[in-house]
């Protein structure tokens, strides 16, 4: 067998525990719903759709914010090199939004620059995730995975009034 | 002990391409900070993204793989003896077949025809002759691994009851961990790639070719830390006038590595569709279990600079420390490669944390990462070993004047990568985003931030490039001017002779099985899903 120096075992022990309560509590948040932020792990929406046919889809033949409860909307987007439609959103402060998001052409990232919400968006595929604005103020939309010479221009701006 | 002459040019070439790739690739990289700063404009004819690629291409893949081979060539020619005349030609093999691919790639993405990036994500799609450039890279260090898992082999049957050279087995275990790890990257290039490049079929399936590049991508970066590894374990003692801590324990913490750092490329793909919850918290914890090998590494590398500390006369708690060589160059390059790698290890257990990821994907943190991991721990560690690799090779001295400015080219070189990637990771925690070549967004407020860190960034790119041209100058002088002589091969004996090192660590079998377990339970579910539920494929878009 292996030969251990007596300190190095104390270092590899204090190691693994550290290791094994990291990784719990990483998972607790990852999987337990909790009241309203029901969801904290990773987008990994698993809704197939057809690239070419996005336009023609539902949800996605009408892309924008719905109010779909209470201060709770769902917001459709398609995402293409260079834009995000719809642009220029408007939610009021507190509300809870879904959001949907496709591609029709190559890979995109979703991001709204400064928060923890941020997608990948890939062809073919649907992914959601949900952010509630706690926070009044003007917040940039932006795409955050090269999408072409034009990457740079892909934005738009969501105000929480 | 020197190198015989056939096989020193055999590790020269591989060096030579590395350096000029590095500086090359480093002078991008300082248009790239000046660009995002909005220092400079590129002149039309060229796009920030082109350069971008070159970049990536020539630092990850070329000057990385070169710089590897060249030195694991040398490695076991140094610790099992000179190649075969087979072995030998089929290194030569391995070197062309890498240098016509890498050539083939530059030549595509010099002529807009591969505008793509270094990971070349579907459906953007390139010109063929840059995925057939790629993968004759890969085939090259097919025919390079031969010669040197050969080589060992050959020892071992020389040797039968010996347990082989630390570093040879060492070399073995990286290219172990290569093989394995580039079937992915193979796979997606000759099945999906090049077929949907040359248009034999119409569309390609996208989230299969992302998660069959992460399937390589992260045991790549594992690929350029384990070399450096080798150098901390069984070079670093010896400059120090010490020895090997516990040859067991470091050939243990190399076979973690392989298993640790193949099945968990979905760390990469956390925030992608297409991929169940789970699949991603399962190769989360393999993961984080990467921890365990490295503190092993942490503490052998620190129980060895104590020991030979001591044995200089050091006295107390910490009186070892100053009498380490701190103005040897061989010993402060990858000391400084150490030091990086605290922050740097930090950061990588941020970015795998489910969570904390979503702040910092595709960001320019991400940029920072592997800019103090790659760009700093391994390149200031391969710095480090050219500097006594090259005149080991070419029959020269590292004189004091050269391990002078070798030590100014280090520090100034971790002091650039320290502002550069510092910048980068407090400005990516914003959402700065990566690969973009301005971030002004017309002026929006959050963005209106990064102006300030992105001047930081070229101030660090400024520092590393007067580094790399005192690297070259240094090189240039040790390839052709430093006075003749014997330049040494460090390589140090264990600590410990009598202890019996085991058997079953070599038992490579044994070790391939567990791996191929592990990837089996880690990727063969999710993997089938993505063929099976696989949406409509996608055709080629060419948005450059
Ligand atoms: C002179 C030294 C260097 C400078 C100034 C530099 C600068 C940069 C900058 C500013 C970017 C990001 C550009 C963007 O995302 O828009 C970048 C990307 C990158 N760098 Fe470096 N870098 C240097 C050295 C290195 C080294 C030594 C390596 C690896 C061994 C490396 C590997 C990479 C890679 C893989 C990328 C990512 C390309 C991509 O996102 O497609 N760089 N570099
Ligand atoms: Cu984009
Ligand atoms: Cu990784």
């Amino acid at each position: 067998m292996l030969h251990m120096h007596k300190y190095e075992k104390i270092w590899m022990i204090i190691g693994i525990i550290t290791l094994v309560s990291f990784l719990t509590i990483v998972g607790v948040q990852a999987f337990s719903q909790t009241g309203d932020h029901a969801h904290h792990g990773a987008p990994s929406d698993k809704t197939l759709i057809d690239p070419e046919k996005v336009s023609e889809t539902a949800p996605f033949d009408e892309p924008g914010l719905k109010q779909i409860g209470e201060n709770e909307y769902e917001l459709v987007m398609i995402l293409q090199s260079y834009g995000f439609t719809p642009g220029d959103i408007e939610i009021p402060q507190g509300a809870t939004v879904h959001i949907k998001a496709t591609s029709i052409d190559v890979v995109h990232g979703f991001e709204i620059a400064g928060t923890s919400a941020n997608m990948m968006v890939t062809p073919g595929h649907v992914n959601t995730m949900t952010y509630t604005f706690e926070e009044k103020g003007s917040y940039l939309i932006l795409c955050n995975e090269y999408c072409g010479t034009g990457h740079h221009f892909m934005s738009t701006n969501l105000e929480v009034i | 002990m020197k190198i015989n002459r056939q096989d020193a040019k055999l590790s020269l070439a591989h060096l030579y391409i590395a350096f000029g790739a590095i500086l090359f690739a480093g002078f991008l990289g300082l248009l790239q900070t000046l660009v995002r700063s909005e220092t400079i404009t590129l002149p039309a004819s060229i796009n920030y993204y082109q350069i971008l690629t070159a970049h990536g291409v020539l630092m990850a893949l070329v000057f990385t793989t070169f710089f590897i081979f060249g030195f694991m060539h040398a490695g076991v020619v140094r610790t099992s003896g000179a190649f075969t005349d087979k072995q030998r030609k089929a290194g030569w093999i391995g070197f062309w077949l890498m240098t016509i691919g890498m050539v083939l790639a530059v030549i595509m993405i010099m002529f807009n025809e591969a505008t793509v990036l270094y990971t070349f994500y579907a459906p953007l799609q390139a010109n063929p002759i840059f995925y057939i450039g790629l993968a004759l890279i890969i085939i090259g260090t097919y025919f390079a691994s031969f010669s040197i898992i050969s080589r060992y082999r050959l020892w071992r049957k020389e040797h039968p009851d010996e347990k082989s050279p630390l570093l040879s087995y060492m070399a073995v275990a990286t290219l172990i961990l290569w093989l394995i790890a580039t079937l992915g990257v193979v796979a997606a290039v000759v099945l999906q790639f090049l077929p949907w490049s040359f248009g034999w079929i119409d569309t390609i399936n996208v989230t299969l070719t992302r998660t069959l590049f992460w399937y390589f991508g992260h045991p790549l970066v594992y690929f350029w830390l384990l070399p450096a590894y080798m150098a901390w374990y069984v070079i670093v003692p010896k400059v120090i006038g010490g020895k090997i801590f516990s040859d067991q324990l470091a050939r243990f913490a190399f076979v973690l590595f392989i298993l640790f750092s193949i099945p968990v490329g979905f760390h990469h793909q956390l925030l992608e569709s297409g991929i169940g919850e789970g699949w991603k918290f399962f190769q989360v914890i393999l993961t984080f279990a990467v921890i365990l090998p490295s503190l092993m590494t942490a503490f052998a590398m620190f129980s060895t600079f104590e020991i030979a500390g001591r044995q200089k006369g050091g006295k107390g708690l910490f009186g070892w420390f100053k009498k380490l060589p701190w103005g040897d160059v061989r010993f402060l390059a990858p000391f400084l490669g150490m030091l990086i790698f605290i922050p740097a290890g930090a950061g990588g257990i941020i970015n795998a944390s489910h969570q904390l990821n979503q702040m910092i994907h595709n960001t320019v943190w991400v940029t920072g990462h592997f800019h103090i991991t790659a760009g700093g721990t391994v390149a200031v560690t391969f710095f480090g070993i050219s500097y006594w690799l090259l005149p080991h090779l070419k029959g020269r001295k590292l004189t004091k004047m050269m391990n002078k400015l070798g030590i100014y080219q280090v520090v100034l070189w971790a002091v650039g990568m320290g502002i550069m990637s510092s910048a980068m990771h407090i400005s990516g925690l914003s959402g700065n985003p990566r690969r973009t070549q301005v971030t002004s967004y017309g002026g929006h407020e959050v963005a209106s931030s990064w102006g300030a860190y992105e001047m930081a960034h070229a101030v660090g790119g400024t520092l590393l490039m007067i580094s790399l041209i005192l690297y070259a100058i240094v090189l240039i002088n040790l390839a052709f001017f430093a006075p003749k002589g014997q330049e040494e091969f460090p390589i140090a004996a264990e600590l410990n002779p009598s202890q019996k090192t085991p058997g079953w660590l070599e038992n490579w079998k044994l070790w391939v099985g567990i791996v191929f377990a592990l990837i089996f339970i880690a990727y063969t579910l999710p993997i089938m899903d993505l063929i099976n539920n696989s949406p409509p494929g996608s055709s080629g878009f060419k948005y450059w």
